[in-house]
């Protein structure tokens, strides 16, 4: 198992450089990039950057410094466009926050979405799968976007039950709506996902076995038919993931929770690179390491993946 | 009394395309420590059968008429009544040992639980049990073995824990599904071997389901042929195999390739398997039948016994039938 | 449809030989599935919407109703008399020809992406899945790779640095759409790699391309076409997810994402027109999509067969 572990770390290493070579370099190439031209970029500002890189030195000097800083000090970088900011202090500020909804939905969506589509397929075609089939479906054309301004409107304006916005250090009644509307379309992503998949266990052939042993119900489900049923679950785990990071700017910019997103929307509206290439490598890492998880997850309960 | 009477079972499937018909009015009947082949075509309802026996049908499935198992009526038996017979008193060896053990479960956990769901044992005498039953099935190093997962096996090692699993309870009757079909001949001759051995040693009725009539001569006391879910004909092998009474037994008896007798081609039975959706009313077989004439389209004949235990459904006279 | 394996084997051996074509057969499953259609019809509607929307529109999506301007709570309503079917949005604008051009750009979006996707996918999956080995354990790793990076910030970048355009949009959907394609067509040429046609094409010294583009695509196209179907929908949510944080296309042109944007942050001064009418037409166009992918798959997905 540790052996299959390092052989993962081996690969995504060489991805997260990836993505900060590209990142970089796509900023230094950027028409009005402090890297490019001078103009317009505040005196005090450039003394950062310099400090910072060395704006002197060749391109590859630049970069080493970059990655050298963020490897060893996890240091991200200045902003390009205020003197006293730099993007550890944004992220200090804003990624609690993330954090915090963030987890909350991942929670949500794993263990609704994955009870709903399991009882679905195995309740199916009563009430619950129907229940379960129309929730996905309705899901389906609400993604957070769309969903945010429709709890707004339902909770907010017409019950009044709810906050529409802010956080408050992140009590609960602030934390309800950015749950909902970041969780839902992902909760029935894993509805559908869990169902089809039981549905399809449900008729194999090892489960006919099971039943020809005489196992109750209940063991066949969650001995013999849960794991299996469970794996297609654990594969979109990844892409749930990565689909939430990038949610999250849709719900800090919607309820102002002050999380990460916000700050990454506010950057690239400012065309502040530098903030922008910090989080977008934070969240980066964050994902491959995430992916590396769900990878070791699965072999670990895969017995047909050798390591 | 015999311990398995199958009367009148029919099983059918309601589908998009209509009502599939699998088994219509099958009779049958089993003693204690005797074997039966069932013998037919893909699509002569045979696994279906077996399937209603144990109230293992896909959802779509019903089935009527009655399965008497030890006088007891066991066709629709609610689930938790159905699940103190299944393994215990009968087991199913399926047709496809590649998909038949649960991949994500070890040999071991997969046998174990038989026996202390039905025998109420403990983890350990479980184990020690599981473990004399793979070495009667002849898997070496069987202790080790309990701890691997289905996917580090061979097919035919695969079957052998099937069988092994099955034989876990004792139980008085096994009902083989076509149990070499997915397997190499070499292992496939073992294997019957290792069933015939072990319904001998273990004095397990047996029904063997197969539509290899090459494996059938050596290995069960009597014979029944179905066609469209009905039984054409029914008697001892060996009289069966050395005078067939039924077209449809001949044309399949022709069918198998000889080496003893110069052959230049591959006889066959002209025509598709019936169309379950919609049989005719007579006899399945017409269709196809060399021998069919006037009332056989429109009218099932009967089953009618001659000779020493055997049965026939035909129209044609016997004599007919060469 | 939900029979065992077994009883499917056993009907798969007596099921009469009709003479129908694949794609005949698919068709008439397609045209059976109610939803399916309905969903056809809801996007033929909307493509009209689209099309004949410019033609009929009173208003032009640029120009600004001074009449409604300042008070558009009450003069922007919907209404047959000013013209303004839609209603106007807060600046005055008319919403009716403003849907119909954000409905074009959604739709196109959608579109091209799914397309890139088909194009690009399709022949990567293939060329990876036949060739095999070493090769395709590279190009898949490279899938791998680029599946794992947050791309919505990566375009959110791109798009910053080289400026917002409808180029650039298509340039960074279509860089990213192709990924789950070409795992699928990759899986299918597996599957159709050992099939006797291709080793008998194989055989016979026909080029591996020519294999690829005859044999192996044209195989592949039921499972791309239902894909396709599927991955427009979420090309456009990927774009209005964009527009909605006002990295889109820029103004006067809109998208769906936009308008839903501009109608939620309008939401509390009583002008819920500029939410619902957008939001109806995105909504109503996933679902077809959606239907219409499923009813696809339902009609050729030969699992079911």
């Amino acid at each position: 198992m540790s052996v299959y572990i390092l052989k993962r770390l081996l690969v995504a290493i060489p991805v997260l450089l990836i993505l900060i070579v590209f990142t970089f370099v796509l900023m230094y190439a950027a028409p009005g990039s402090p890297f490019a031209s001078e103009r317009g970029v505040p005196p005090a500002v450039l003394a950062n950057l310099q400090a910072q890189y060395g704006l002197d030195q060749p391109f590859h000097m630049q970069i080493w410094r970059y990655i050298v800083a963020l490897v060893t000090e996890f240091d991200f970088g200045p902003s390009f466009i205020y003197r006293d900011q730099d993007v550890n202090s944004l992220i200090a500020q804003g990624f609690p926050v993330t954090l915090t909804y963030g987890f909350w939905s991942f929670l949500v969506a794993v263990i609704v979405g994955g009870a709903l589509g399991i009882l679905a397929a195995v309740r199916h075609n009563t009430w619950l799968d129907y229940l379960a089939v129309g929730i996905s479906i309705g899901a389906q054309v609400l993604p957070n976007f769309v969903l945010a301004p429709i709890l707004v409107l339902t909770f907010t304006l017409w019950l009044g039950w709810l906050p529409g916005g802010g956080w408050q250090g992140g009590q609960w009644q602030f934390v309800i709506l950015p749950v909902i509307a970041l969780s839902t379309s992902y909760m029935a992503s894993i509805a559908r996902i869990a169902r089809a998949s039981m549905l399809e266990v449900l008729t194999s052939n090892y489960i006919r076995t099971a039943r020809a042993k005489g196992l109750s119900a209940r063991r066949v489900i969650l001995r013999h038919a849960l794991k299996p049923a469970l794996l297609p679950v654990i594969s979109y785990l990844g892409p749930a993931f990565v689909g939430m990071i990038t949610g999250s700017v849709v719900i800090d910019i919607y309820f102002s929770t002050g999380g990460i997103g916000q700050f990454f929307v506010a950057s690239a509206l400012n065309r502040d690179y530098g903030v922008m290439m910090g989080i977008t490598i934070l969240l980066g890492a964050l994902t491959i390491f995430f992916n590396l998880l769900v990878d070791v997850l699965y072999a670990w309960i895969d017995p047909k993946i050798r390591y | 009394m015999a311990l398995l009477e199958i009367t009148d079972l029919t099983v059918s499937f309601d589908t998009p395309d209509g009502v599939v018909k699998a088994v219509n009015g099958m009779t049958l009947a089993l003693d204690a420590g005797d074997s039966l082949a069932i013998v037919g075509e893909s699509g002569s309802g045979k696994t279906q059968l077996a399937f209603a026996t144990l109230g293992l049908l896909a959802r779509n499935g019903r089935a009527g008429g009655s399965v008497r198992f030890d006088g007891q009526d066991i066709l629709n038996l609610p689930e938790d009544k159905l699940n103190a017979i299944r393994a215990n008193e009968i087991a199913m060896i399926f047709q496809d040992p590649m998909t038949s053990l649960n991949p994500y479960l070890r040999v071991g956990e997969q046998m174990t639980e038989v026996l202390m769901l039905h025998k109420g044992a403990s983890r350990r005498d479980a184990l020690t049990e599981s473990a004399r039953m793979l070495d009667a099935v002849r898997i070496p190093d069987a202790q080790a073995r309990l701890g691997m997962y289905p996917h580090e096996f061979s097919g035919g090692m695969r079957q052998r824990i099937m069988i092994a699993m099955a034989l876990l309870c004792r139980p008085r009757l096994l009902i083989a599904d076509e149990p070499t079909t997915a397997l190499d001949v070499t292992v496939q001759n073992q294997i019957m071997q290792l069933m015939a051995d072990i319904q001998r040693d273990f004095g397990t009725a047996l029904i063997l389901i197969t539509h290899d009539l090459a494996i059938v001569a050596g290995s069960c006391r009597r014979t029944l042929v179905m066609y469209g879910g009905r039984v054409m004909e029914t008697g001892p092998t060996d009289d069966l195999f050395e005078a067939p009474s039924h077209p449809y037994t001949r044309g399949l008896l022709n069918a198998v390739p000889r080496l003893d007798v110069p052959q230049e081609t591959l006889r066959t039975i002209p025509g598709d398997p019936p169309d379950l959706t919609a049989l005719p009313s007579g006899c399945p077989f017409s269709p196809r039948c060399p021998a069919s004439h006037d009332p056989c389209s429109s009218l099932m004949p009967p089953l009618e016994g001659f000779g020493s235990g055997r049965l026939r459904a035909c129209h044609a006279a016997r004599e007919a039938i060469t | 449809m939900f029979a065992t394996k077994s009883v499917a084997d056993d009907l798969a051996g007596s099921a009469p030989i009709k003479g129908r074509s694949l794609w005949a057969d698919a068709r008439a499953r397609f045209f059976r599935n109610r939803a399916a259609v309905a969903g056809l019809i809801v996007l033929i509607a909307v493509a009209a919407f689209a099309v004949i929307g410019p033609f009929i529109a009173p208003w032009n999506n640029e120009d600004i109703d001074w009449n409604v301007l300042g008070n558009v709570a009450e003069g922007g309503r919907p209404s047959l008399e000013t013209g303004h079917w839609f209603g106007t949005d807060a600046l005055g604008r008319d919403l009716f020809a403003r849907t119909v051009q954000g409905t074009q750009i959604s739709l196109l979006v959608g579109i091209v992406g799914a397309l890139i996707s088909v194009i690009v996918g399709t022949l990567y999956g293939a060329v990876a899945g036949y060739f095999g080995g070493r090769i395709d354990n590279v190009m898949m790793r490279i899938v791998d790779v680029l599946m794992s990076i947050p791309y919505m910030f990566v375009l959110i970048l791109l798009l910053v640095v080289f400026g917002r355009s409808l180029f650039m949009l298509f340039v960074g959907i279509g860089l990213i759409s192709w990924l789950d394609m070409a795992r699928i067509a990759r899986g299918q040429t597996l599957t159709l790699k050992g099939k006797a046609y291709i080793e008998a094409a194989r055989a016979t010294g026909v080029r591996p391309f020519t294999i690829i583009l005859r044999h192996i695509i044209p195989n592949l196209l039921g499972v791309v076409i239902v894909y396709a179907t599927l991955l427009v929908p979420s090309m456009i949510i990927y774009e209005s997810f964009i527009s909605f944080l006002g990295l889109g296309v820029q103004e006067p042109l809109t998208s769906w994402g936009a308008l839903i944007n501009d109608g939620a942050a309008e939401m509390t001064n009583g002008t819920l027109w500029m939410l619902t009418w957008p939001l109806f037409f995105f909504v109503i166009t996933l679902f077809g999509f959606f239907f219409v992918g499923d009813g696809l798959r339902d009609a050729l997905d030969p699992k079911d067969r």
